[in-house]
């Protein structure tokens, strides 16, 4: 029993880090209907700066706010230079675009930091909260940084007027333009979204598995999984998905299928999402006009 | 006195005589002695990439003081991604277009394993292979072929040897990686408890290196009820283990591999005090414990270092190894003298009697010979205090 | 009339290179030609019936293993095991291809990519290790000179992937040229045009997906052969990446095309590898960097493949006037 309380606590916290990547995928996929396969890598270079400003002695707060900052400007930048002259290429051509982009994040950060595994601290120092057991204070702090995330996110785009235009623009561009909406500049501020919420992703995963150029991609794996799960064009369905993901692994891996086979997991929720109910549980379901 | 004609005569044959040399010395000219490697610069191995980086830069200095006999080493060392094809393809290149002499610590398992035949099928020395699977030294069936590092089971041998003497009824499990690397070291400590001990084995969980942590794993595993752990994982998954198992509570005597005790990018990860108390057998210096401070060896690779590398290199294992590597390397093709054949440099590759590497650990020594393929077996146990590494027992050989 | 041409120029290129070319470049091109067929099935499957696959690495490892567990374990010759594996990749394909009906584009990228991820470790399977060799792989026998010619190991092997790859290559000319071709072309543009107008959609796809991971067996199969070595490092998601990376470097729903993409993937890596030494000691980390800046500016200058900048190069010069 006590095990299964700490797989399920290390699933939780695990969880978090899949439901804040599935976010800053749902950021992207809203506003342009692709999904970033660069977004795992984009996060661990984010992660690599934040790490890099800590070691030269910048106080974690300072670091963290500069390195969500930071990586808001580049996604903008990425955007705006790498793939907005893909917007009208076939999807495949972006597809390819992000791969791409994951070679060279991937590659630039084992070229200025090196491929050797390096320590991440976190503000969550210290003893376990409330005198638990199961999980430990990153575990438990990691949990409240995605829900305080998904909570940002959500105020901002139901109580913020930019919010409204980024919603605007993503569900139907064409009327957006005529109430004078600036849809390119909607995409750009998406990527920048998705950019720094998969900064903070990055830093809520690095102190659980570590930080090296490979850390994100098992994890974007799950958060694809978790965003097939919730329905990949909502923001809350992404985030239960993804802890519903992290637990999932963990209990199947343990008790059902065998470790042996465990990522196959996420292939298995993938399909039978897919099969089962397409849309994800709290998808919008798309109708196809004849 | 010789004529004007038997002069040229003489002279031809001679010539002659230095190509015919020159022939059966692929890769060797009078100024150059051509290596090749194949190594993993991308892919999920990369972080291994330091040990070619690190022979390079060691090559380029032996260079710049003289080279080895007048001749001047000429490295190349490709990127094969840890993809078996690409091995076959890089080392092919290598043999048959750059003509390289012999291939020197190309790395990993399957990358080795699948360019083997072709290096014994054609007479391409394929020298201490960065590998520590236990296939590679095997004279009788693959004479051009050589390991390098002790291999996996005769280290896990050890540690169940050792288990047995200090907790004969423990109660063990293990964590491994779920291919090669895991496995021997499975195999290892079953041999190592002899047959009538493998019941001690109560569990045993594998990990994917795709996967992002082993939490849930080390979690199994503690339910099981075990008080010894065998943590059979590369560094990033190592630490997750150490620190997971120490969160849990799980007073369980710990082992861990010499792939993962580097104190730098394993136990500082983990946590000091979380590691406190770790098992280990090891063969190398750890750039990191304090202990060498003034130690000769250590002294000599960190005057390396800071002149030929980056800073960050310092205390990586991987650039100790690649270090140590590239003396051997050094050391045999002193040894080879002029003859630089295939045949002669394999001879000489088999033939080390005793030598001692400056990040070695003090009296372990390298020693082939056409019947051992195991350039390095012997090991010595050792604790980890909270800050370093200490040493005990005696040093054992596999 | 340019296009017969370009297809007989390489035809002869290819048919003369046994004859002058050393044996690691026939090796390279043998990987050239495995490379084609593999991404000859995907365009198919992805060019020309829009069916979005992120996952042909692992067709490509059941054609791979079946064609060496036949040989291996079952002493089975070579020219018999090959076809049993990509048969069985085809009912592999067919039966995949069933649940992806029911996912559309992006989705089904999003299960194949996690079917190309946790492929390496389901080959490494502890229950199919008597059979796969588990994570040790297996080692493969190289075919000897065929028909008793007298030629080295490399000409045999690179014959064998010519006379496949021509093979399929007509028979893929055939298929999209035909009614088949057409029914898959209307399926990706029309779907619903396409199911009002008769054209059993579900069955179309199916069909396509399996005939697509035949083409990779097929590739796979030869691969275990050419390499003479299979573990499941040899199977990861790299490879199905870069099968991706072929076909829209190539060129989408184009026949030709794919030559162009198997000389990128096999060659430009390389070459990314080579132009790192102008960046120093560290700069061994860049290939990565570099091979993939390559992919954006490619698609970049040719969105639609190097056969589509090749097809308005013509048009622009009026080479070809249909």
């Amino acid at each position: 029993m006590v095990e299964l309380f700490h797989q399920l606590a290390s699933g939780l916290a695990l969880g978090g880090v899949y439901a804040i990547t599935a976010l800053a995928l749902v950021m992207i996929f809203q506003a342009t209907q692709l999904v970033n396969f660069a977004q795992g890598e984009m996060a661990m270079f984010s992660t690599y700066i934040a790490w890099w400003l800590m070691q030269n002695g910048w106080d974690y707060w300072q670091a963290f706010g500069v390195t969500v900052v930071f990586s808001f400007v580049g996604g903008v930048v990425i955007e705006r230079v790498v793939v907005r002259p893909f917007a009208q290429a076939p999807v495949l051509a972006s597809v390819i675009v992000f791969i791409g982009l994951s070679f060279i994040f991937n590659a630039l950060a084992g070229f200025f930091f090196g491929y050797s595994v390096q320590s991440f601290d976190t503000p969550f120092d210290g003893r376990p909260w409330f005198g638990n057991k199961f999980m430990s204070a990153h575990e438990s702090g990691s949990v409240v940084v995605s829900l305080v995330v998904l909570a940002l996110v959500f105020a901002f785009f139901r109580f913020t007027p930019l919010g409204l235009a980024m919603r605007a623009a993503a569900q139907n561009p064409a009327s957006a333009r005529l109430v004078g909406v600036r849809v390119g500049w909607m995409l750009a501020l998406g990527w920048g979204l998705a950019a720094a919420i998969g900064a903070v992703a990055g830093m809520m995963a690095a102190p659980i598995v570590y930080l090296d150029p490979n850390m994100m991609g098992g994890i974007l794996l799950y958060a694809f999984a978790g965003a097939v799960l919730g329905g990949i064009d909502n923001p809350w369905g992404a985030v239960f998905g993804g802890f519903t993901v992290g637990i999932a692994e963990n209990l199947l891996g343990a008790y059902v299928v065998g470790e042996e086979v465990k990522l196959s997991v996420a292939l298995i929720i993938i399909i039978g999402v897919l099969v089962a109910k397409p849309s994800g549980l709290f998808g919008r379901r798309i109708v196809a006009r004849v | 006195m010789m004529n004007r004609r038997q002069f040229l005569t003489s002279a031809a044959a001679l010539a002659a005589a230095t190509q015919a040399r020159a022939d059966d010395m692929p890769g060797i000219t009078a100024k150059e002695i051509k290596i090749g490697q194949t190594m993993p610069y991308s892919g999920p191995a990369s972080a291994y990439g330091v040990i070619g980086k690190t022979e390079a830069a060691y090559f380029k200095m032996i260079n710049a003081q003289g080279g080895v006999n007048g001749r001047m080493v000429n490295f190349i060392s490709l990127d094969d991604g840890y993809s078996p094809p690409k091995t076959v393809e890089q080392t092919r290149r290598l043999v048959e277009e750059e003509k390289v002499a012999f291939l020197f610590n190309p790395l990993g398992t399957p990358p080795n394993l699948a360019i083997r035949d072709y290096c014994n099928k054609n007479g391409v020395p394929q020298l201490y292979v960065a590998t520590g699977a236990a296939t590679f030294s095997d004279p009788a069936h693959f004479k051009w072929t050589l390991g390098l590092q002790p291999n996996y089971q005769t280290e896990s041998g050890i540690f169940g040897k050792h288990i047995l003497a200090t907790k004969p009824k423990a109660k063990i499990a293990v964590l491994y990686q779920n291919d090669g690397f895991g496995k021997d070291y499975l195999i290892g400590l079953k041999a190592g408890l002899g047959a009538d001990h493998a019941g001690m084995i109560v569990k045993a969980a594998s990990y994917e290196t795709s996967e992002p942590t082993v939490d849930s794993q080390v979690t199994e595993l503690q339910g099981s009820g075990a008080d010894v752990f065998l943590i059979a994982a590369t560094p990033k998954f190592a630490a997750q283990a150490i620190r997971k198992s120490f969160d849990l509570g799980w007073d369980a005597t710990r082992y861990v591999t010499d792939v993962s005790l580097s104190i730098a990018t394993v136990l500082k990860p983990a946590g000091l005090a979380k590691a406190k108390g770790l098992i280990t057998a090891n063969y190398g210096k750890d750039a990191s414990d304090p202990r060498w401070k003034d130690d000769a060896g250590f002294k000599q690779y960190k005057d390396f270092v800071e002149k030929h590398m980056s800073a960050r290199d310092l205390v990586d294992s991987n650039a100790i190894y690649g270090f140590n590597a590239a003396i051997l390397m050094v050391h045999v093709l002193k040894q080879c003298g002029n003859d630089l054949s295939r045949a002669n440099i394999l001879k000489q590759a088999t033939n080390i009697d005793g030598l001692e590497l400056p990040m070695l650990l003090p009296g372990i020594k390298i020693n082939t010979s056409p019947t051992n393929y195991s350039p390095i077996r012997q090991m010595q146990l050792q604790s980890f205090n909270g800050s370093s590494w200490e040493l005990f027992g005696d040093i054992l050989q596999g | 009339m340019a296009v017969r041409l370009a297809w007989g120029l390489a035809l002869a290129f290819a048919i003369s290179s046994p004859f002058w070319m050393s044996g690691y470049h026939l090796y390279q091109f043998s990987q050239v030609l495995i490379y084609a067929i593999a991404l000859l099935g995907l365009n198919l499957l992805t060019g020309y019936n829009g069916q979005l696959s992120l996952g042909h690495g692992a067709f490509f490892a059941i054609g791979g293993y079946g064609a060496a567990i036949l040989i291996v374990k079952f002493g089975l010759p070579f020219w018999l095991a090959i076809p049993i594996a990509s048969a069985v990749c085809f009912v592999a394909g067919f039966l995949f291809g069933f649940p992806a009906l029911r996912f559309g584009g992006l989705y089904l990228a999003l299960a194949t990519f996690a079917l190309a991820v946790a492929a390496p470790q389901l080959l490494a399977f502890k229950g199919i290790d008597f059979l796969t060799g588990g994570s040790q792989g297996l080692q493969v026998p190289k075919p000897g000179a065929l028909l008793g010619l007298p030629m080295t190991t490399d000409q045999s092997v690179f014959w064998l992937c010519l006379i496949a790859a021509v093979a399929l290559f007509v028979i893929a000319g055939n298929l999209v040229r035909g009614r088949f071709g057409r029914a898959l072309v209307a399926i990706r543009d029309h779907p619903i045009a396409a199911e009002s107008m008769g054209v059993n959609a579900a069955l179309y796809k199916t069909i396509c997906f399996g005939v697509s991971a035949l083409y990779a067996g097929v590739a796979g199969g030869l691969d275990a052969v050419a390499v003479g070595f299979v573990s499941p490092e040899s199977f990861g998601l790299a490879l199905s990446l870069a099968f991706l990376v072929g076909i829209v470097v190539g060129g989408l729903a184009s026949i030709g095309g794919v030559l162009f993409g198997a000389l990128f993937i096999e060659f430009v890596p390389n070459y990314a590898d080579q132009l790192t030494v102008y960046f120093g000691e560290n700069a061994k980390a860049l290939p990565g960097a570099v091979y993939g800046l390559l992919m954006i500016l490619m698609m970049a200058a040719a969105p639609m493949g190097i056969a589509g900048l090749l097809r308005s190069l013509a048009r622009a010069s009026g080479l070809r006037s249909q």
